[in-house]
């Protein structure tokens, strides 16, 4: 069976990127759109580790990956406080609803 | 410590002594040391100048003590001249004994007493001593230094000065009591209403401007240099516009305290042009020779009168172009490369002139004396001392002190200036009826005489007279004070009469100063204390200058220099007439005025202590005439000495008399003067006491010539037609050019300049106001525009964001190379 190459991966990442970007424009829900966010960032996710593991990136992609979790971890927790704010001030976590810093 | 260095901390405190007073007088009432009742601050004031005095007059013994008193001994002055003064004038304590520089003096025939005077003076006591305060700034080859200048005309003016001091700020203590109020009413200034103005008494201040008069004329004497003698000589005119303008708000008071002022400029201003002719042309202001770092910096005296006394002319015929050449003080020609450096002729006599310009100006002389008689405005204690020690002897002093400097033609001009002023000062004198004018006019006619002395080559003669004058002119101001103050402030004479029976020390003490300055003496009772004649001091010195006079014509074959010897003369029984007219009309006869007579009064001691004191010394302080003490010492500094006749041929042929010349004709020219003297009191008696003709028959009789006088000569009018008149013309003038033309030039540029700026404003609102606000609106609207994008819908900015990156992505495939 021949090995699965770096063309797999990016496209395994390509279709988690489009399935965020898709979850986050059409759902009403924050928690959804949240969702769709850790879609996105582990699409990206993907890209680095292959990277890391197909191309003289090295170290470098996989660093990157950790960093990125992370920092997923900090933008769910902050994100799912401004959620839980939401809710109390609207009894709804409809993000449609949410256009008071309109320009 | 030598005796240079004690004679200066001596003097140097006298000087200084009044300044401190005047800084504590003059703040006394700021500071709340005291209040204005109190009489501290002219306590102060006489503790301050009667230190001065002591300190001047320990000097005056301390120089006599270390020189074997040879300045004070009694000596024939003949031969007193010739051992002394034939050589140095420049002797100082570096030098060679002078006997050592001239072992030839050239005048030695001419004396034969000569060998024996060798015996009694030591020739090696220096004849002055000199140095530096302080040197204030240099710039280039010119040193503006503080300099002192010790001799003993130096010394007999600072105890001169400080003493008569003493005596006048003790009678102010007792003449200005008035002021010791807080509120002074002045009965002479008159407000609209019948009111008279009323202000806060001013008897500290007073006293504060009397020491600070006190410390610049000591400052004058004592200065080592003609340009610190010119600072003080511009402080001691300050002084007198202070105190001669004391009562401000009187319009003749302030008149008068301006007009001393301004005719003072005039005749600096020619002292100004003198200190440049000798700076540029000798370099410096020192009188006296330092040595610094081995280098000899030759002074004024030394640099023109080299070590012998002698002008040193090139043999040029011709005036214009001979020379002075400039001398060291060992007397070699100094040189400058290989040309000898010298001055022009007419140059040293142009600086002469101008320096002696400042003296006219300051001692009232013809033709700017009419600012004294108005100076009677101020207090009659500043009327004493400036008429006396102070404002007016400065002149003298400086004409004195700058002898060496001036050419024979320049002693020519300055003798006929005075001899032109004691006779016109003397007729208005006759005439006027204010006790103090008439004082005022005898001074200027005194200063006349003085200047006439000195002119004539009798030096000490004039300073002589200076000092005898300072006495018992002080004395006789004071005594017309103590009238004015007994009499409640009445001062014209056709009030007064019969007062010595009510003020008789006034009197008798006024007496004295009269007898004195008439020159009234008992001949033939001379012997070895009284000197020629049995006489107050005033016939001493009068007679100096009148014999030296007459030796001066008598050399001199030119008939109008006779002038110079028959005017004084003239003048002198008209002085004694118009002296014995003034204390007959006040003392003498029958009481005039009712009214001031009973309430004329005698002053408290404080006033007349000082009289009976100066009426002393203005008696005896001249014992012996040319061989007292007074005369030996002044004679004994004088730096151009007159051992043998100076001839000048360059301007005019002037003959200068020896002393010995002057001795010759001493008996003849003394008998003259007592004539005239006595001539002029028997008139004065028959006129004034016995009666015999009236004087106003003769008024009558001679009614031009007394208008004529009356008027002062018409001084004030020709001054008024020739300068004041033409000033104010000019003065109009230049206000119609201001108003006609300066000023419309001005409005209408002003007018352009008004509309231009409203032009201006047009466009600075319409243009870059616009434009400015152009920018600010369309940032304005451009960012409003934008806000339509955001419109706060979460999920179309992720659409947003969606088709970003594809369009990115597009773009980046399709326009970037592979």
């Amino acid at each position: 069976m021949e090995p699965v190459g770096l063309n797999a991966y990016l496209f395994v990442g390509a279709v988690l990127f489009v399935c965020g970007i898709v979850c986050m424009a059409i759902k009403r829900n924050g928690i959804g759109v949240l969702m769709g966010v850790e879609l996105v960032l582990n699409g990206a996710n993907l890209n680095f580790v292959a990277f890391a593991r197909y191309t003289p990136l090295g170290l470098d992609g996989q660093v990157i990956a950790l960093f990125v979790i992370v920092l997923a971890a900090a933008e769910a927790a902050v994100a799912l406080a401004i959620a839980l704010n939401f809710y109390n001030n609207h009894l709804s976590i409809d993000v449609d609803r949410g256009s008071e810093l309109q320009g | 410590m030598d005796t240079g260095t004690v004679l200066r901390n001596l003097l140097t405190l006298a000087w200084l002594l009044p300044l401190a007073g005047f800084v504590a007088e003059i703040y006394a009432l700021q500071l709340r040391w005291s209040h204005r009742l109190s009489k501290a601050p002219a306590q102060l004031a006489v503790a301050c100048i009667g230190a001065g005095f002591l300190c001047s007059l320990s000097a005056l013994l301390y120089w006599g003590s270390q020189t074997g008193w040879a300045g004070f001994s009694p000596a024939d002055h003949g031969h007193h001249a010739s051992e002394e003064h034939h050589g140095d004038e420049h002797a100082d304590e570096e030098m060679p004994p002078a006997d050592a520089l001239h072992p030839s003096a050239p005048e030695a025939g001419e004396h034969a007493a000569e060998g024996e005077s060798h015996g009694h003076t030591p020739a090696h006591a220096p004849k002055f001593y000199a140095g530096t305060f302080y040197k204030l700034a240099t710039f280039g080859p010119l040193e503006i230094t503080l300099d002192w200048y010790i001799d003993s005309l130096t010394l007999v003016m600072f105890t001169m000065v400080t003493f008569i001091a003493t005596c006048i700020h003790l009678f102010a203590m007792g003449y200005m009591k008035d002021e010791l109020t807080e509120e002074y009413e002045d009965h002479e200034v008159h407000l609209p209403g019948g009111h008279h103005f009323t202000r806060p008494g001013r008897f500290h201040r007073f006293f504060a401007f009397l020491s600070l008069f006190c410390f610049a004329m000591l400052g004058l004497v004592l200065a080592g240099n003609i340009f610190q003698v010119f600072i003080f000589w511009e402080l001691v005119g300050v002084c007198s516009f202070l105190l001669i303008g004391f009562y401000v708000e009187r319009h003749s008071a302030s008149t008068a305290a301006n007009k001393a002022f301004i005719m003072n400029r005039v005749g600096d201003f020619g002292f100004l042009i003198g200190l440049m002719i000798l700076i540029t042309s000798l370099g410096t202001f020192r009188f006296f020779d330092v040595t610094e770092d081995h280098v000899e910096k030759t002074g004024l005296f030394s640099l023109v009168r080299g070590n012998d006394g002698k002008l040193d002319v090139s043999d040029d015929k011709s005036v214009v172009q001979s020379v002075v050449y400039l001398r060291d003080s060992q007397g070699h020609r100094l040189v400058d490369g290989t040309t000898p450096r010298s001055i022009s002729y007419l140059l040293l006599i142009a600086a002469g002139l101008g320096v002696f310009a400042g003296s006219i100006g300051k001692s009232a002389q013809f033709p700017l004396q009419t600012w004294l008689p108005d100076a009677m405005e101020g207090p009659t204690p500043v009327s004493a001392l400036v008429h006396s020690a102070t404002m007016v002897a400065a002149g003298v002093y400086l004409a004195g002190r700058f002898y060496p400097m001036f050419p024979p033609e320049v002693l020519l001009g300055i003798a006929y200036i005075g001899c032109i002023t004691l006779f016109v000062a003397a007729t208005i004198a006759v005439v006027a009826t204010d006790i103090k004018k008439v004082l005022a006019y005898s001074t200027i006619s005194q200063l006349g005489y003085m200047m006439l002395g000195i002119g004539v080559g009798g030096w000490a003669a004039g300073l002589f007279h200076l000092v005898t004058h300072a006495f018992f002119k002080s004395l006789m101001f004071l005594c017309s004070g103590s009238v004015i103050a007994g009499c409640h402030h009445v001062q014209d004479m056709r009030q007064m009469g019969g007062l010595r029976h009510k003020m008789p020390l006034t009197a008798y003490t006024m007496l004295v100063g009269v007898i004195a300055i008439a020159g009234l003496a008992i001949p033939g009772v001379g012997n070895a204390l009284f000197g020629q004649a049995l006489a107050f001091s005033g016939f001493h010195s009068k007679d100096a200058i009148v014999a030296s006079a007459l030796a001066f014509t008598e050399l001199n074959s030119n008939q109008l220099h006779r002038l110079l010897f028959v005017v004084p003369l003239v003048t002198a029984g008209i002085t004694a007439f118009y002296m014995f007219r003034l204390w007959f009309m006040t003392f003498a006869g029958q009481p005039r005025d009712e009214h001031v007579y009973e309430h004329a009064h005698e002053n408290p001691a404080i006033m007349t202590l000082p009289l009976v004191v100066l009426s002393l010394l203005a008696a005896g302080c001249a014992l012996g005439g040319e061989q007292g003490w007074l005369y030996s010492l002044l004679s004994y500094s004088e730096t151009v000495p007159a051992v043998e006749r100076l001839a000048s041929e360059r301007v005019a042929s002037i003959v200068l008399p020896s002393h010995h010349d002057v001795h010759d004709v001493h008996g003849m020219a003394g008998g003259l003067a007592l004539f005239a003297a006595f001539a002029g009191t028997a008139t004065a008696y028959l006129l004034y006491c016995r009666k015999v003709v009236d004087p106003d028959d003769i008024r009558r009789q001679a009614g031009g010539v007394y208008d004529f006088l009356v008027d002062k000569w018409r001084f004030d009018t020709l001054y008024d037609v020739a300068f004041v008149r033409p000033c104010l013309v000019i003065g109009s003038w230049c206000q119609g050019f201001d108003q006609k033309v300066l000023d419309v030039v001005l409005h209408a540029s002003a007018a352009i300049t008004v509309v231009v700026s409203k032009w201006e404003r047009t466009f600075d609102e319409g243009m870059i106001d616009g434009l400015v606000n152009l920018v600010g609106n369309s940032t304005t609207n451009f960012g409003r525009s934008l806000r339509v994008v955001q419109t706060g819908r979460l999920r179309q900015y992720v659409m947003w964001i969606a088709v970003g990156v594809v369009v990115l992505f597009a773009a980046l495939f399709t326009a970037l190379p592979k």
